[in-house]
């Protein structure tokens, strides 16, 4: 009686315990199974296996031996999978179709240097390149056509601007609002206003894209007078929205977690609440306030509906009056139209795991930090 | 020698002020007067934002509802105001969340109890939990689209046609029930974090209770600990629910359709969505002044159903926590 027998006496508590454990995993299986998937389907692009020349240099079916299998995978772009159910006979036959589509290539192209590039290589993904008919270098995201063009410089410059924009409206508003909801404001009338700012997270995005699209718009545009209606400016003030609850609660829970005797120590000596908030408060939390506005950068980067509905056309432009192209935007409005497995797909996944890493690493930091203010609040550091 | 100046707050003779006036805590400071001013401004700027946003929409889209407008399926057209109607995206956003909720919930809540009640919080798995929850929380909609492209539909749905029906695409394309499991992957951290801090507030002093009188750990969790944490599993079903209700970017090559003419029946199915009409409506209307009743409207909706299904949990939760009450 009551002394401990291990498993052997009370299997079902034993099972049990072994089967909440196994659940529990599933987080980090999800976040191991995005990153494996995401990326499984971009994994040609990073290793060079797609190939979008136009004109290539046809390999005769009969030749079909003389090749390695690698070789044959690249040139018909096919899975090693597909190439290993296949048998030869259908792999000629796949070569003839090969052979025949390049002698259907209209003839303007063959001429064309741009036509034997192959467009997903690293050095187009990121370079500017003079195709033919520019007059210089350009960073181009064209990805219909015969020619198609992957440059991805304007997909992440149009990111950035958007996310800037939406950080410099929201930051000071959530950090400002934060201060006078945890610092300034009563306890009755902070009861309020907290879970009041906090609604403004239920909106759903396709509802703040929609309303910054036929409201907010005509709006602004009759106060700036700016050419482009639909532009980043636009979009950025609307992902504002989306991110200044985000940033208010946890600026907020970082700045009512500095310690009462530091305010109570400052108020004795005779500073006022706003010399308190300011000189006291605002200086201990700061590490938390950063973190704030880093977790907003990571949500800001990754929202999608917001900027697909106010933004699309993908201009290689640092002007916020002009229009721009996220990397979110392009993968929701270009994913219906890509043939799976092909490059555009491939590349469009690539995008994906570029922004999921991007994100971890900011949600990573923000984590970090916050942990580590904890910490020396509550005096283990 | 320098001489010492007395600090402001001191009284400069004790005669000058006989009352304790100097020692008010606060003297007028015009800059805190005006830092503290701006701090309020942003307050009211960000819930001056708030109320016009939800006004706009019910003002604009009062006029547009009718009992017509939410329980017709649309023709083709779906841009005429006298004939369309929402009723296949109502069903359509139901289904999604329902589905969801049945795989978060369990999953979500047995993770908590993990968390709370066997792990101990310095151990490396524990923290690598920890971290993957924080991890999911912060990946982008978008991400969680491309996983359910990646994974449900090209991994498990082909692989299951490939067993299953002999290669013909049934499972193997977007359909509602992979909709649902990637936002239930989506919204797995809400009710982790939610049902965590539901365990949390229950005293140790129950659990110690009723492992005091003979109950093993997995009696106390079943009988003690969940009942009290009910509550707090709700409101964590809540917020996902009302997250998830909203999202379109994880559905777009999951699940959901332009247009279909009939509701969907089976998990298989695609299925039209009140948010993804709202974008559909929005962006890719011939006339958009024409479309705006129509849109309004079917925003509104939106809004109403996600505050609706809030309402309908609170409700529960309220019934649950006077139980508690009554049984002591």
């Amino acid at each position: 009686m009551g002394i401990h027998r291990g498993h052997k006496a009370r299997p079902v508590e034993w099972l049990a315990e072994k089967f909440i454990f196994f659940v529990s995993l599933s987080a980090i299986l999800m976040v191991l199974l995005i990153f494996l998937f995401v990326a499984r389907e971009a994994l040609p692009v990073f290793f060079g296996q797609t190939n979008t020349a136009l004109v290539q240099k046809p390999i005769p079916p009969e030749d079909l031996d003389k090749h390695s299998p690698a070789e044959l995978e690249a040139y018909l772009e096919i899975t090693p999978d597909q190439f290993a159910k296949m048998s030869k006979a259908n792999l000629r036959d796949l070569m003839d179709v090969k052979v025949e589509e390049q002698d259907d290539i209209p003839d303007n192209f063959r001429d064309d240097p741009d036509a034997r590039i192959n467009t997903t290589q690293w050095k187009y993904l990121i370079q500017p390149h003079q195709w033919t008919d520019y007059d210089k270098p350009e960073y181009i995201w064209q990805p219909v056509g015969q020619i198609q063009k992957y440059n991805i410089i304007p997909l992440i410059v149009g990111t950035l601007k958007v996310t800037l924009v939406g950080l410099f409206f929201a930051v000071p508003l959530a950090v400002g609002a934060a201060i006078y909801v945890s610092q300034l404001a009563r306890p009755r009338v902070r009861e309020i206003l907290k879970p009041a700012i906090e609604l403004l997270s239920g909106i759903p995005s396709v509802v703040v894209g929609f309303f910054a699209l036929l409201v907010m718009a005509t709006v602004l545009q009759s106060i700036f007078h700016y050419q482009t209606r639909l532009n980043a400016f636009v979009a950025g003030l609307a992902l504002g929205f989306a991110v200044i609850p985000v940033i208010f609660s946890i600026a907020e829970d970082a700045l009512t977690s500095v310690p009462r005797a530091y305010t109570q120590a400052a108020l004795a000596l005779g500073a006022s609440r706003w010399q308190t908030a300011w000189q006291i408060v605002l200086p201990a939390a700061l590490p938390g306030v950063f973190a704030a506005a880093v977790l907003g950068f990571g949500r800001a980067i990754g929202e999608t509906m917001i900027v697909l509905m106010v933004c699309s056309a993908s201009v290689m432009s640092w002007s916020i009056f002009d229009s721009a192209r996220s990397i979110t935007t392009t993968i929701a409005a270009e994913m219906a139209e890509a043939v799976s497995g092909g490059p555009h797909y491939r590349i469009l996944f690539m995008l994906g795991a570029l922004l999921f890493a991007a994100t971890f690493v900011s949600n990573m930091v923000g984590d970090f930090v916050i942990h580590r203010f904890k910490q020396k609040l509550e005096g283990k550091r | 020698m320098n001489t010492v100046t007395a600090p402001e707050y001191l009284p400069d003779t004790p005669s000058s002020s006989p009352t304790m006036r100097h020692f008010r805590a606060e003297k007028f400071d015009f800059w805190s007067f005006f830092f503290s001013g701006l701090t309020g401004l942003a307050t009211l700027f960000i819930l001056g934002i708030l109320a016009t946003i939800l006004l706009n929409i019910i003002v604009n889209g009062w006029s547009g509802l009718s009992w017509h407008f939410v329980s017709t399926i649309p023709k083709k057209d779906f841009f005429d105001i006298h004939t369309t109607g929402v009723l296949p995206m109502i069903v359509g956003t139901t289904f999604r969340v329902i589905v969801m909720t049945i795989f978060v919930i369990p999953v979500g809540v047995i993770t908590a109890i993990y968390l709370t009640e066997y792990a101990s919080n310095t151990s490396i798995i524990t923290r690598i939990i920890r971290a993957a929850v924080n991890n999911l929380a912060g990946v982008p909609s978008i991400v969680f689209g491309l996983f359910g492209l990646g994974f449900f539909i090209n991994f498990i749905g082909k692989n299951l046609d490939v067993v299953l029906h002999n290669t013909n695409a049934v499972w193997g394309q977007p359909a509602l029930i992979w909709a649902s499991l990637t936002l239930a992957v989506m919204t797995l951290p809400v009710v982790i974090v939610a049902t965590e801090e539901s365990l949390k507030a229950i005293p140790p002093g129950l659990r110690e209770a009723s492992l005091a009188l003979g109950a093993t750990k997995l009696e106390t969790i079943l009988k003690i600990v969940l009942p009290q944490a009910l509550p707090g599993i709700m409101t964590g079903g809540i917020l996902a629910v009302s997250r998830a209700a909203g999202e379109v970017a994880p559905i777009l090559f999951t699940g959901v359709a332009y247009y279909m003419a009939s509701l969907p029946s089976h998990l298989s199915d695609q299925f039209m969505d009140l948010g993804y009409h709202v974008f559909v409506l929005s962006t890719q209307s011939p006339n958009i002044d024409q479309t705006r009743p129509i849109l309004y409207a079917t925003v509104l909706v939106l809004l109403i159903l996600t505050f609706a299904l809030n309402i309908v949990a609170i409700l529960i939760r309220a019934r649950v926590r006077k139980k508690l009450r009554a049984l002591g």
